[in-house]
């Protein structure tokens, strides 16, 4: 596949036309009447008892998200750039594992990772006496090792597109200066690559957001868990998701503005 | 223990069978969901390009919201709420209720992400068609219909399928979330011949490659359909 | 105009018959989609096999019911009761005071004590000073979480729920878990097998009648007393003529139904 097609816009914004347009007032009417309605109608009566555990939850899940995607993208540019420049080897193995990566399922992965890689590594006492086993024996590093390859895969596909893309001519210029390789790349390719990839970030961090909630079956707690625990203990079904379904709503919504904050900051001429 | 290849067989006590039986399962609800969703792309393209504002405005909420929540929720969502839904519906107009089959129930869910993702597709690609060639249609004395059928949708196809193949993928892997329902398809059995066998390393590799295989060979169709669609087209990659 | 209506009826009509809209005549069962030896575990055809299996057939063939098993994922499973997406659920659910304010039970139909387990090379008792600060393990939605909350939680470094007791146990082979609290019988098939090696039974813990005396029931549907009627009958009737411990005689060495 080529490179545009590497990602989908996970949300793009909507035009910010009149909100006081007479059709949109009916609407928002008709829509606080269904809020009202599920208010009303709908029992959220074990709300107080789990908000703390929820506000736990959300924090659990930004904080997953942040650093997966953070260390995901370091790892990202690596895998681009070899693609790039080669070595071949290199570059087959980094082609290699982002068709695995992207053409398997998280949910698979993540239980490739807990279940098939933990009880393998239970089966040796090394393991289990290494200073390492008191977090081996944990299902967070799992979880984030399993959402950290898989942005890695994605983001390295941008990546890739993103360093071929620079023109050849600021490349040459650079060694025209008489800048040393690492210089150049340092100075003029990787910036120059990055502020390129940089609008697709925002669609990829959605769709890692949107991804976290998958951790949770493997007994990690994030809010999806929380949200879980709510169900089973209410026998509810309705109630919690909802609640559940806003809380993420909010979270891309709060993300998306953040990073139109963020892009607009970054001067985009030239790009 | 962990790589005794033996389990994998297609006949018991083998559990290739059963991986193979999910596997098809998982295909039954891509394929389903896939089409179902093209269908709503369709529509939902059609009502966000020449639709009136409130359509517009409940379309673009549609593909906000389906793409602002994780397709976990989602599901988890439809699943429920989609069976219920028929059934209150039924009840209201007089009818028994009826028992909706996993399957279908399975690719509702699928159909109604995956038309939140193609209404942005078509939306693009229909955008990319020169409005010349609609207008001459209807020029011709066309009608909305048939301009639909034998202008507007071929000629915005090449502009569409690179979109819509990666859509294709999407929903080959999002099957797999139906396992947290309770739906028997390849992630589900796959789990349970794990958990029966305690092999879990070589069943989850194995479902792993039989994932990837699908997505290699749908590779090759993709890549195939793209060139057939682009053809008489400028090369511009 | 006229190929395009018919291509549309066509198109709903074919994915109308796809949707496999079918009238509901027969009892669909549900039970936990996951392994549950030696009660509900699929083998390797696909089959579900198990004593509950054996039991829910017994059942169903003497209240004469078209009985469906309906494969189901443990956390929505009284959600899927309550909307009809199942009519019982026979899936050694224990009959307890919560769940009986949304759901309804038949007559219990085996009880068992409730053992912990733990690595052979650790040495507890099943008592909340044996377990301080171990991490226990149970599954969620079950009258095990509720006990270890009520009585282990104080002490323990942290009670981790699972979606299905299988996973549990794997945690506890795979060295994750200190202790697993569960039904003492799937904690028999657990440590029989390969993967139960690892550990053994630290003894079972002290009853409490109020959360683990009920037993296990059919969950039925509230108002269904119809069907609440036939089971009820019908498992006094296989406790009778003996088919009961005919089949329970292939897994089990004890009486299994209880005092």
């Amino acid at each position: 596949m080529n490179q545009e097609t590497a990602t989908l816009s996970a949300y793009v914004p909507p035009k910010a036309r009149s909100l006081l347009e007479p059709h949109r007032l009916f609407l928002m009417a008709v829509f606080l009447v269904i809020v009202f309605c599920a208010v009303w109608f709908l029992r959220w009566d074990w709300m107080p008892k789990y908000g703390s555990r929820l506000a736990y939850g959300v924090w659990q899940t930004l904080v997953m998200l942040f650093w997966t995607s953070v260390v995901g993208f370091l790892l990202a540019l690596p895998i681009g750039l070899v693609q790039v420049t080669g070595p071949r080897p290199l570059a087959w193995l980094a082609k290699g594992f982002c068709t695995i990566i992207r053409g398997t399922p998280l949910l698979l992965q993540i239980w490739l990772l807990y279940y098939g890689l933990g009880s393998l590594f239970a089966q040796y006492p090394e393991v289990r006496s290494s200073f390492l086993w008191p977090y081996l024996r944990q299902a967070w590093p799992y979880g984030f090792t399993a959402l950290m390859l898989s942005f890695a895969a994605y983001e390295g596909e941008v990546m890739r597109g993103a360093f071929a893309g620079v023109p050849r001519g600021e490349l040459e210029a650079a060694r025209a200066f008489g800048m040393s390789r690492w210089t150049m790349f340092r100075r003029i390719w990787l910036p120059r690559a990055i502020h390129r990839a940089l609008p697709t970030l925002t669609g990829e961090t959605v769709l890692q957001l949107k991804a976290t909630p998958l951790v949770a079956t493997i007994t990690v707690i994030d809010v999806y868990a929380v949200i879980s625990k709510v169900r089973q203990d209410t026998f509810l079904t309705y109630e919690p998701l909802l609640l559940l379904a806003l809380i993420y709503l909010c979270l891309t919504g709060i993300l998306v503005g953040g990073f139109r904050l963020l892009e607009r900051r970054i001067p985009t001429r030239g790009a | 223990m962990p790589f005794n290849l033996d389990i994998l067989a297609l006949s018991p006590p083998g559990w290739g069978g059963v991986l193979l039986g999910g596997l098809l399962a998982s295909l039954e609800l891509a394929v389903g969901g896939y089409l179902l969703g093209l269908v709503i792309g369709v529509g939902g393209a059609f009502g966000k390009l020449y639709g009136g504002p409130i359509l517009r405005d409940l379309l673009e909420i549609y593909t906000t919201l389906i793409r602002a929540v994780p397709e976990l929720v989602l599901i988890l969502l439809l699943y429920y709420a989609g069976t219920d839904a028929v059934n209150q519906l039924l009840l209201l107009i007089g009818l028994p209720a009826v028992d909706i089959s996993g399957l279908a129930a399975g690719i509702f869910v699928i159909g109604v992400v995956q038309g939140a993702y193609s209404t942005e597709v078509l939306r693009g690609a229909i955008q990319a068609v020169p409005p010349g060639q609609i207008e001459a249609a209807r020029a011709y004395g066309m009608s909305p219909f048939l301009a639909l059928r034998r202008v507007t949708l071929p000629a915005m196809l090449p502009y569409a399928i690179p979109g819509l193949s990666n859509l294709w993928m999407i929903a080959t892997k999002d099957t797999a979330l139906l396992a947290v329902v309770g739906f028997s398809e390849l992630a589900l059995v796959t789990r349970q011949a794990a958990g029966s066998t305690k092999s879990y390393m070589t069943f989850y590799l194995a479902a792993g490659a039989l994932y990837l295989l699908v997505t290699l060979f749908s590779n090759v169709v993709i890549s195939f359909i793209e060139r057939h669609a682009r053809r008489g087209m400028p090369r511009t990659v | 105009m006229k190929n395009i209506i018919k291509t549309v009826t066509l198109a709903i009509a074919v994915s109308a018959a796809a949707l496999g809209v079918v009238q509901a005549q027969e009892v669909k069962v549900g039970f936990a989609a996951e392994p549950y030896p030696p009660f509900t575990s699929p083998d390797a055809s696909g089959k579900w096999v198990g004593w509950e299996i054996d039991f829910m057939e017994a059942v169903c063939a003497e209240a004469k019911l078209k009985c469906t098993p309906t494969p189901i994922a443990w956390d929505g499973i009284i959600p899927a009761l309550t909307a009809k997406k199942i009519d019982m659920i026979v899936g050694s659910m224990s009959i307890t005071e919560e769940r009986q304010k949304t759901i309804d039970f038949s007559d219990k139909y085996y009880n068992t004590p409730t053992g912990i387990v733990g690595p052979k090379n650790e040495k507890f008792d099943a008592t909340p000073e044996g377990l301080k600060g171990k991490i226990i393990g149970v599954q969620v939605s079950t009258v095990h979480q509720e006990y270890a909350n009520k009585y282990f939680a104080a002490g323990a470094a942290e009670i981790k729920e699972y979606q299905t007791q299988d996973e549990a146990n794997q945690d506890l082979a795979a060295g994750r878990l200190d202790a697993v609290q569960a039904d003492a019988i799937a904690l028999d098939a657990f440590l029989a097998s390969d993967a139960g090696k690892c550990c053994d039974l630290k003894g079972n813990v002290k009853d409490d009648p109020a959360i683990l005396g009920a037993g296990v029931g059919v969950g039925l549907r509230k108002g269904d007393t119809e069907l609440k009627t036939k089971i009820n009958a019908a498992i006094k009737a296989i406790r009778a003529n003996g088919t009961y411990d005919k089949f329970s005689k292939k897994y089990f060495d004890f009486d299994i139904y209880g005092g």
